[in-house]
C-alpha cells in the first residue's frame, strides 16, 4: 500500500516509516506540515493518508483540518488521523467528512501495539471506520442513560464494534467464541433499539451516530 | 445633574440661580476673619515664645507654634466642604504608638506638619488680606448702589452719598441706582465663584494628599497583575509543549520499538520482559496524556470554551449536561479563567457532593459571560474552605469576573461565574 505520512516530530516520523515498512507498506512521502501534506497527496495519489493532528505552522489542529479538507475534495481518500488527545469533537469532524467511511481516529499511543496499528491502517484503507476505544468510552459515558443498561461486557463489545472489528476479531480480543459475541450483539442491538446491516463499517457508523446523540 | 463641586457648578447655566454663589461668598467671607485670627495667634505665639524662651517657659509655646498648622489645616479641610464634596483626607499618618510623645515625634517628623505651618503663615500674612480686598471690591460696588435709597429714606431729602464719592439727590436716580445694583449682582457672582474655586483648589493642593497618584498606582497594579497572569499562562503552555514534543514523543517511539522488537519473536523469557516493558510504556503514556491535559487542554486553544467544556463534561464521572450559548472564540484570558472555573466546579461536584447529575448552563449576553454549574448533591461547599475555589475566584478577579457559590447543607450546590466579555477580535 502506498502511504503519505504527515508528522512533525522527526523521531516519531522515522518510527512510523519503520513500522509501516515492516508491515509491507510503501511510504511514498513523509512530510512535516499540513501544506506539504496537501501537496504530497496531490502528486502521489496514495492509497491512504496517515496524519498527526497538531502540526506547524500554528501547532493547533492543522493536520486534522487538512485531512477534513482532503476528504471534502476526495471523499474516497482513506485518512487515518493520529492524535495525542482523545477529542470527541475531532473524531466527529472526521466522521462528518464525506460519509464517514474510510476514516480512522486513533490515539498515538496505539502505534506501540504495532500489529493492531497495522491492522487499523489496512482496515481504513479498505474503507472501514476505526475509532479509538478511548473515544468510544467517552461517548458511552456521555450517553449514560440508555447505555447504563448495558453490562460491562456488552460495553466492551460495543467499543470493539465501534473500532470496526468483525465478530471474529472481537471474539479473539475477548477470548470467547464467536457465538458469544453474536449473542452480545443481539442484546446490545435490542437495548439500544438499533437495527443494523451486516456490513462492518455501516454497523460502526450507526453505533457512533447513536452514541453522538 | 446636580454638581457636587463649585468648579463644576460654575460651568452650568443655572449657576447664578442656585445655591452655589452663596456658598462661594460664605466660603470667602469666613476665610477673612479666620485668616486675621491666624495672624494674631501666630504673632502672639512667636513673640511670647521668643521672649520667654530665654527663661525656657517659652519653648513649649514655640512647639505649639510649630504645630499650629495642624488644627488650622483640619479646620480648612472642614471649611472646604462648602465648595467641595467632603470629607477630604488628612495627609497625616497615625502615630506608631499611643501616647503624647509618640504623637509629637510622628508629627514633627512629618513633612505635612511643616507644610501646614507654611500654609498658616501664608494664610495669615498674604491670603486673607488679598481675599478681603477682592471680596470687598466685588461686593462693595453693588452694595453701595443698593444702599443709596435706604440712606435717602433714613436721611430724609438731604441726599445720600454714593460710595462716599458722589452725592445723589433725586429719588428717580436713587431708584435707578438700586435697580442697577441688583442687576449687577448676578454677573458678579462669576468672578466671586471663580475666586472661591481658585482658593479652594489652592487649599486642597496644599493640605490634602494627592489622589491622582493613587489611581495611577491602581492602574499599574492592574496591568502588572494581568502581565503576571499572561506570563503564567505562557509558562503553562511552554511546559505543555515541552512534554508534548519531548517526553510524549519519545515514549511513543519507545513503545513502537518495543512493539517491533516483539514481532521478532525472540526467546521466550525476553518476550515476557518486552511485554512488561510495553505495558509500562503504555501506562506512562496514559499518565503523561492526562498530565498534559491538566496543564493546558489543547482543545481550548483550538476550539474555544464551548468545545473544551464539553470535553471535560465527557470525561466527568458524574453525567453532565452542557448547554453553552457562547461565541466560538472569546478573549483568551476570559476563556481560560472560565474554563478552569468550570473544571473546578465539576471536580468538586464529582468529589464531594455525591451528585448524580450536573448541569452546566452558560451564555454571553450584554457584554457579560455568565456560566452556572448546578448539581443535585448534598451541598455544603465553602469558598473559604479549600484553595481550589479561592484560586478560581482569584483567577476570575483578574479578568474582573466574579464567582458566586450557593451551597446550603442538603444541597443543591450552584456555582455562578460572571465575567465581562468585550467583543472578540478574530484570532489567527
Amino acid at each position: 500500500m502506498r502511504v503519505v505520512l504527515a508528522e512533525d516530530g522527526v523521531l516519531l516520523r522515522e518510527g512510523l516509516v519503520g513500522v509501516l515498512t515492516r508491515f509491507g507498506h510503501e511510504v511514498v512521502a513523509a512530510v512535516g506540515t499540513a501544506g506539504e501534506l496537501a501537496a504530497a497527496v496531490e502528486s502521489y495519489r496514495p492509497d491512504i493518508v496517515v496524519t498527526d493532528v497538531r502540526m506547524p505552522p500554528g501547532f493547533t489542529d492543522e493536520g486534522l483540518r487538512a485531512a477534513v479538507e482532503l476528504r471534502t475534495g476526495q471523499p474516497d481518500l482513506p485518512v487515518l488521523v493520529l492524535s495525542q488527545y482523545v477529542q470527541r469533537s475531532y473524531a466527529e469532524d472526521l466522521l462528518d467528512s464525506a460519509d464517514g467511511t474510510a476514516v480512522g481516529y486513533l490515539l498515538k499511543e496505539r502505534i506501540g501495539h504495532v500489529e493492531e496499528f497495522a491492522a487499523a491502517v489496512a482496515r481504513v484503507a479498505a474503507g472501514d471506520t476505526v475509532v479509538d476505544p478511548e473515544v468510544v468510552r467517552q461517548l458511552i459515558r456521555h450517553r449514560r442513560d440508555p447505555l447504563a443498561r448495558l453490562t460491562p461486557r456488552e460495553q466492551e463489545v460495543l467499543a470493539l464494534m465501534a473500532e470496526g472489528r468483525s465478530n471474529a476479531s472481537i471474539a479473539d480480543a475477548l477470548t470467547v467464541n464467536e457465538g458469544t459475541v453474536s449473542k452480545h450483539f443481539g442484546s446490545i442491538l435490542t437495548k439500544l433499539d438499533l437495527s443494523l446491516s451486516e456490513e462492518t463499517n455501516r454497523r460502526v457508523l450507526a453505533v457512533l451516530a447513536y452514541l453522538r446523540g | 445633574m446636580h454638581p457636587a463641586l463649585l468648579a463644576q457648578a460654575l460651568r452650568q447655566r443655572r449657576y447664578v440661580l442656585g445655591v452655589w454663589p452663596w456658598r462661594a461668598v460664605l466660603y470667602l467671607l469666613t476665610g477673612v476673619p479666620l485668616g486675621a485670627a491666624v495672624l494674631v495667634t501666630l504673632t502672639l505665639l512667636a513673640v511670647a515664645g521668643g521672649v520667654l524662651s530665654v527663661v525656657l517657659v517659652g519653648l513649649p509655646l514655640l512647639l505649639v507654634l510649630a504645630l499650629a498648622g495642624i488644627p488650622l489645616a483640619a479646620l480648612e479641610r472642614y471649611r472646604l466642604r462648602l465648595v467641595h464634596p467632603g470629607p477630604l483626607p488628612s495627609a497625616h499618618r497615625p502615630p506608631d504608638e499611643p501616647g503624647l510623645s509618640s504623637w509629637l515625634r510622628t508629627r514633627l517628623q512629618e513633612r505635612s506638619t511643616w507644610r501646614e505651618l507654611a500654609y498658616a503663615l501664608f494664610l495669615g500674612l498674604l491670603l486673607w488680606p488679598v481675599e478681603a480686598l477682592a471680596v470687598a471690591c466685588v461686593l462693595l460696588i453693588p452694595a453701595g448702589l443698593v444702599a443709596v435709597l435706604p440712606q435717602m429714606i433714613a436721611g430724609g431729602t438731604g441726599g445720600a452719598r454714593l460710595l462716599k464719592l458722589w452725592t445723589v439727590e433725586s429719588w428717580p436716580a436713587a431708584w435707578a441706582l438700586l435697580v442697577a445694583g441688583l442687576l449687577l449682582l448676578p454677573p458678579l457672582a462669576y468672578p466671586l465663584g471663580a475666586l472661591a474655586a481658585g482658593r479652594a483648589a489652592l487649599t486642597r493642593r496644599l493640605l490634602c494628599p494627592p489622589d491622582s497618584g493613587l489611581a495611577e498606582r491602581v492602574d499599574e497594579l492592574d496591568r502588572s497583575r494581568m502581565r503576571l497572569v499572561h506570563a503564567f499562562e505562557a509558562e503553562r503552555r511552554r511546559i505543555e509543549r515541552d512534554l508534548h514534543d519531548g517526553a510524549q514523543q519519545r515514549l511513543v517511539a519507545l513503545s513502537m520499538t518495543l512493539g517491533l522488537a516483539g514481532l521478532e519473536r525472540p526467546a521466550e523469557p525476553v518476550a515476557g520482559l518486552l511485554a512488561k516493558a510495553r505495558v509500562q510504556a503504555d501506562e506512562a503514556l496514559t499518565e503523561i496524556r492526562e498530565l498534559i491535559r491538566g496543564i493546558h487542554p489543547q482543545v481550548l486553544t483550538d476550539r474555544g470554551l464551548g468545545a473544551a467544556v464539553e470535553d471535560v463534561a465527557d470525561r466527568s464521572v458524574v453525567p453532565v449536561d452542557v448547554t453553552l450559548d457562547v461565541p466560538d472564540r472569546l478573549p483568551e484570558a476570559v476563556e481560560t479563567a472560565a474554563y478552569f472555573a468550570v473544571c473546578e466546579a465539576l471536580t468538586n461536584a464529582a468529589r464531594h457532593s455525591g451528585a448524580s447529575r450536573v448541569t452546566v448552563n452558560g451564555q454571553c449576553r450584554d457584554g457579560e459571560l455568565s456560566v452556572e454549574v448546578r448539581d443535585d448533591g448534598t451541598g455544603g461547599a465553602d469558598i473559604d474552605a479549600g484553595t481550589g475555589l479561592q484560586g478560581v475566584a482569584d483567577r476570575l478577579s483578574v479578568v474582573d469576573g466574579l464567582l458566586l457559590v450557593s451551597s446550603p447543607p442538603g444541597g443543591p450546590t450552584v456555582f455562578r461565574l460572571r465575567v465581562p466579555c468585550p467583543p472578540v477580535r478574530p484570532r489567527s
